[in-house]
């Protein structure tokens, strides 16, 4: 039993990084602010699928990484991602036996709340956002779970990461 | 519980990030492994450029070459032009004992197609550190002011651009060399003119350039045009709207600017822009 632990770590790795460049991609205008929130919809597969690997500490970290790399204060993103994977790896067990649009209902509630903690921080510098556009990811991420989810459990079976 | 260590993380960091400057280091060295990131995100598109300029037809060469030597040609004349006026203009600024002007040094740097967040305006340049880029470096490029630098990695730096709304610029009026603060306003192409009171002497299509109050910003340099001056009897101030002259969502290329710090300048310097009922405008070029 002891075999197979911690094996394909490279494919979390490069999951994780195939979100970042699509979060970095640039789209046009009236898709931008479609852009499903790629890296907490990944990190949730994860976090849902491997909770004893992929854990608060790791989110933190990507967070960081995505606040650089996005340009927000160092800490918003951070904070965030590490309050949805606190949160998915609570309910993870019941969140894989939930039906696939279920489960997309659940994505979109919490992207909206990682949106929420984004906006207050933003709130308090003094640039809350200020059109209703700011929360169209939740609805994409919501429209495009399903596939990722059955794209992400492939791979994962596939390669056999544990 | 380690969540709440990491909230409490976040807090502080967030804090710190947002009240001083000592957290630049720690994001200029993620900016290393981010860096790559943007860069392969940048590709389709530096592919695709390069493509359609490899893949253009002979006739199409030719009549931009003839479009090019043409502005060549006006640009070459106005310099010429321009070069008798620089020496006239010398001559009289020695009669009046004031320093003349140097020029600036300057470098090609070029944008980077990534999306950063949204309803902020930032764009990511391929110079960095490495390039001695510093923090609060003027941007500018073929039309006007861009903005300033923000964040300065190794290899590349974020811009916070003129129409976010935490950016502000002092500038004056080419015409008569009234002076105001544009601010963003978080809108693409539109800049507000502050402080301006009911009655003041401003039209609409006036130039707008950047003073170089604030030492920030270079002196001279088009900022935009006014485009609308709406002036309300019971509201103070009148609510003035430019366009930013630089492309701002277009420019590919963008230009650093070296500013000739104002020390350097000899001690009787006197601008007639010295006026110390304005002096308040000093700082606020720096983002708050």
């Amino acid at each position: 039993m002891m075999l197979n632990k911690n094996t394909g770590g490279w494919i979390i790795f490069t999951s994780l990084l195939i979100a970042f460049l699509l979060t970095a991609l640039p789209l046009p205008i009236w898709a931008d602010d479609w852009r499903p929130a790629w890296v907490a919809m990944v990190l949730i597969y994860w976090c849902m699928a491997l909770p004893e690997r992929i854990g608060i500490g790791i989110a933190w970290c990507l967070g960081l990484l995505l606040d650089v790399q996005q340009g927000t204060l160092l800490g918003q993103n951070a904070l965030g991602l590490a309050l949805i994977a606190y949160f998915v790896i609570q309910i993870h067990k019941r969140f894989r036996l939930f039906p696939l649009v279920q489960q997309s209902c659940l994505i979109g509630f919490i992207i909206i709340f990682y949106l929420l903690i984004s906006s207050w921080v933003s709130g308090i510098m003094g640039i809350p956002p200020q059109t209703w556009a700011y929360w169209m990811p939740a609805i994409s991420s919501m429209v495009l779970w399903p596939w990722l989810f059955v794209i992400l459990r492939d791979i994962r079976r596939q390669y056999n990461v544990a | 519980m380690r969540i709440v260590a990491f909230i409490l993380a976040s807090l502080i960091m967030m804090t710190v990030d947002h009240r001083q400057g000592h957290l630049e280091r720690v994001r200029s060295v993620l900016t290393v492994f981010v860096y790559p990131l943007q860069y392969v995100a940048d590709l389709p598109v530096t592919v695709i450029n390069w493509a359609s300029e490899s893949l253009t037809t002979r006739a199409g060469l030719v009549k931009e070459n003839t479009r090019l030597r043409e502005e060549q040609l006006i640009l070459s004349s106005k310099v010429q032009k321009f070069e008798i006026l620089e020496a006239e203009n010398e001559r009289l600024r020695e009669m009046l004992k004031s320093s003349e002007k140097l020029g600036e040094r300057v470098l090609i740097a070029e944008l980077l197609a990534v999306d950063l967040q949204p309803f902020r305006h930032q764009i990511v340049i391929n110079k960095g550190r490495r390039e001695s880029v510093y923090e609060g470096q003027p941007i500018v490029d073929a039309n006007g002011v861009m903005g300033q630098v923000v964040h300065v990695g190794p290899f590349s730096s974020t811009v916070l651009l003129l129409t976010d709304p935490m950016h502000a610029i002092p500038v004056q009026i080419n015409r008569n060399g009234l002076r105001s603060v544009a601010v963003g306003t978080g809108q693409s192409h539109v800049l507000q003119l502050e402080h301006l009171p009911n009655n003041v002497d401003i039209k609409e299509g006036d130039l707008v350039v950047s003073s170089g109050l604030g030492s920030r910003f270079p002196p001279g340099y088009p900022v935009g045009i006014v485009y609308n001056i709406s002036r309300v009897p019971g509201e103070p101030f009148a609510k003035v709207t430019i366009l930013p002259s630089a492309q701002l969502e277009k420019s590919r290329e963008v230009l650093l600017v070296w500013p000739k710090s104002i020390s350097q300048l000899p001690s009787n310097f006197e601008s007639p822009l010295d006026d110390p009922n304005l002096l308040d405008d000093l700082d606020v070029s720096a983002w708050q």
